[in-house]
């Protein structure tokens, strides 16, 4: 392979691995602060037994987050030294804040992981705010940096040298305000769902105690929000798209002739050679009357573009529908679920419903990591949308295969680890409550 | 003080980053050496006693780093893409070194009551504490040393495999441990025999570590012509000060005064990277970077101030909490001394 493909594919990995944790940085905090403050408040010892059970598992994931978004932070200029030399200046400033805000994440968990003894409950329960807020802040911040990439504005160029910054301007790019939200009302679902099928598990296996009949619906009410939210944003973010990058839009609906009443195709396999889409379910007119609101209105395909600025048509068609596909399933899954709790007045235990939770944990990351796909394969040639293309602004080092190998090794070990290390503490919390209510129990 | 421009303003609070990451997360690499080497009949609790002092704090100190990574791209974008591509390989050592640090340490600080003594990752947490200073180490003596070029090919071993790369690579473990030592010696006031273990160690480190610096010294005398008339130049007195103040640091660690050895072993590092920053100035990287020459934009230079100022008035009171809650006469509990 040669340095373009390898430094895409070791930051490609090192983002989408480092997401997972990072997006549960973001919506755990949430999900602490409302089971705490629902514990003092109510003077409900379960609650605050749940807030401590999730701190426990969120000092480990915002850990691994930590150490993997410091991979980061390097690997722009270990694998990107070229976009960096040209950009640093220009978009280092929602880096620098987003440095602020997870210092802020980090020494408040460290007073809220370490302080349970330390601090009178309710100085414990305000550690948790900066925390959740810093965590949402954080998200804003950095994908500030890619909506940048994706509509450059804020500086001007010289030859290939930057001359003029306005980094405020960069910072609140084009694409900035649809692509912030969309992130991080994600955040959110993916960390409201992966949270409700833990609690779903537990439920199917028989360990529906307090505790879980508590955290399945605090977990549910964030998925649900988010995902109705997600579908808004979502939504404005594709019309944005469209006026923006016509060529990533093209891409993601798979539509190669410019057309007047363009159909939407759900599902399908895009043949750039060919010029179709083939296999898919075409709906007539449907996407022109989604995008403009009028049945016969012209969108623009990609044959009105040069071949040699096409992504790859066939991954961007794909993960789009996966994420819009998902999106949908989601929605409907979190409605459901709010439907059976509102007949059975109490958490659904009916197995189908548990066993279709405990899919969408994992279906949600899916539909997060297929989001980026989207931007990031649809960015494609350029990394900077219309100044730079990614071949120019890759490293020169001949060490980029070994790198590759030991971060695929790297990843694989924390994940692995990480996980035993999750499942083995659910199971020692679980045989400790289980002695705790033993011991209890009036005889 | 005329002629100093925002450049160098930012330079110097990429400085103060680079010295609190040293003095503060240093310690905690440090802490990590001393997890690998614990030995002796009380080598649980020692172990225990810098599992401790580390976990409220390491993340934080860790974010010193990226501050400075943060900090050198948006105001000095070219120094950081050459750095990247001079120093490819010791930056990817030191950043595996810096991740498998982390998680270990966490894995085995949050796992080891739910498995017990968790087998590999208690050696690879010493491990890796040793590999990433040590390689950072020998990057800034590449940088130091003027090996890092602006027309620098892909050569992956430039600069920062020589004898004085070595040198300081070695020391850098030497002080990270020295700082441990003597941090630990405060945190375990309560604990004599204890203090006492920690007392020998930073006692050990310090001749290890004076050891290395005359070395070192006479290394860049010898090899490294630009880094030596920093020293003996602009950087002087600052080089006068960290000898005059090394023998006071081992002296106060050697008599027990912990308090004053702390302070005074932290200062040493401040002096040391001081002579070399105040030695080279103007210069970044020498000797093509200089601060004004590869500095952003001025807009950009005076946003970033703007957000470090603003960041800062709410960081430093919030670093002030973590460490008036746990640091000081309030060591910290482990983490599985309470139950819900």
């Amino acid at each position: 392979m040669d340095n373009v493909t390898l430094s895409r594919a070791i930051m490609g990995t090192s983002l989408g691995f480092h997401i997972v944790f990072a997006v549960l940085g973001v919506g755990m905090p949430l999900l602490m602060l409302a089971a705490e403050g629902i514990g003092l408040w109510r003077h409900d010892p379960v609650w605050l037994a749940l807030a401590r059970r999730w701190a426990k598992a969120f000092a480990l994931i915002f850990a691994i987050g930590a150490v993997s978004g410091t991979a980061l932070s390097f690997e722009l200029g270990l694998l990107w030294p070229g976009f960096m030399a040209f950009s640093g200046s220009v978009i280092g400033l929602p880096f620098s804040a987003e440095g602020f805000a997870f210092f802020i994440e980090a020494i408040f968990l460290g007073l809220y992981l370490y302080g349970w003894d330390r601090l009178r409950p309710l100085a414990h329960w305000l550690c948790s705010i900066p925390i959740a807020v810093s965590g949402a802040a954080s998200s804003l911040f950095v994908v500030m940096v890619n909506a940048w990439m994706n509509s450059p504005t804020g500086f001007q160029v010289a030859g290939n040298r930057i001359i003029r910054v306005d980094p405020l301007a960069a910072a609140f790019n084009p694409s900035t305000p649809t692509e912030d939200v969309h992130m991080l009302v994600s955040a959110y679902l993916v960390s409201g769902f992966t949270v409700a099928a833990v609690y779903a598990a537990g439920f199917l296996r028989g360990h529906g105690d307090a505790l879980h009949r508590r955290a399945l619906p605090l977990a549910m009410v964030m998925a649900v929000l988010a995902s109705g939210l997600a579908g808004i944003t979502g939504d404005t973010s594709a019309r944005f798209v469209a006026d923006d990058q016509p060529i990533k839009f093209a891409s993601q609906e798979g539509l190669f002739p410019t057309t007047a009443g363009a159909p939407l195709h759900i599902g399908g396999v895009p043949l750039p050679n060919e010029h179709r889409t083939v296999f898919a379910i075409e709906i007539p007119h449907l996407l022109s009357w989604l995008l403009k609101g009028d049945p016969n209105a012209t969108i623009r395909g990609l044959n009105d573009f040069p071949r040699d600025q096409w992504p790859n048509v066939l991954i961007v068609h794909f993960s789009f529908e996966t994420m819009v596909g998902l999106g949908i399933a989601l929605g409907l899954c979190g409605l459901l679920y709010w439907l059976l709790a509102w007949r059975r007045r109490g958490p659904p235990t009916d197995r189908w419903m548990l066993l279709a939770l405990v899919v969408a944990g994992p279906a949600s990351v899916v539909a997060m990591e297929s989001g980026w796909f989207v931007t990031e394969f649809g960015r494609q040639p350029w990394i900077i949308y219309g100044v730079m293309r990614t071949s120019t602004a890759a490293t020169t080092t001949p060490a980029l295969g070994p790198t590759f190998a030991i971060f695929l090794v790297l990843y694989a070990a924390l994940g692995l680890t990480l996980t035993r290390l999750l499942l083995l503490l659910a199971q020692r919390e679980r045989r400790r409550a289980a002695t705790a209510s033993t011991r209890t129990r009036p005889s | 003080m005329t002629g100093l421009t925002l450049a160098d303003a930012v330079a110097g609070i990429l400085l103060l980053a680079l010295t609190a990451y040293a003095v503060f997360a240093g310690a905690d690499f440090g802490g990590g050496v001393w997890d690998l080497f614990a030995s002796g009949p009380r080598r649980k609790a020692q172990r225990t006693a810098i599992a401790a002092a580390l976990g409220p704090v390491w993340e934080a100190n860790h974010v010193w780093l990226i501050f400075l990574l943060v900090g050198l791209f948006t105001a000095f974008p070219s120094v950081f893409a050459t750095l990247s591509t001079a120093l490819y390989l010791p930056f990817t050592i030191a950043l595996l070194g810096i991740i498998l640090r982390g998680a270990a340490f966490t894995f085995q600080a949050h796992g080891e009551e739910a498995v017990g003594e968790l087998a590999p990752w208690g050696f690879v947490f010493g491990g890796a504490s040793i590999i990433a200073p040590a390689f950072l180490g020998a990057a800034l003596a590449a940088v130091a040393s003027g090996s890092v070029r602006a027309a620098g090919g892909p050569d992956v071993t430039t600069g920062w495999v020589s004898w004085l790369a070595l040198d300081l690579g070695l020391l850098a473990i030497a002080l990270a441990a020295y700082l441990a030592a003597t941090y630990l010696m405060v945190e375990t006031e309560g604990d004599p025999p204890l203090q006492a273990d920690f007392r020998r160690r930073a006692v050990g480190a310090a001749i290890v570590s004076g050891i290395l610096a005359l070395t070192g010294l006479v290394l860049t005398w010898r090899q490294a012509p630009l880094l030596w008339s920093a020293l003996t130049g602009r950087g002087l007195w600052l080089l006068i000060i960290a000898l005059a103040n090394g023998p006071i640091a081992a002296f106060a660690v050697w008599r027990g005064s912990p308090r004053i050895a702390r302070v005074s072993v932290a200062a040493q590092m401040v002096f040391v990277l001081w002579a070399w920053a105040v030695g080279q100035w103007p210069a970044l990287v020498p000797p093509d970077f200089t601060i004004h020459g590869s500095a952003a934009p001025e807009s950009t230079l005076g946003a970033l101030v703007v957000t470090i100022a603003a960041g800062m008035v709410v960081v430093l009171p919030s670093l002030w909490l973590l460490f008036y809650v746990f640091k000081g006469r309030n060591p910290a509990p482990g983490l599985t001394d309470h139950r819900a």
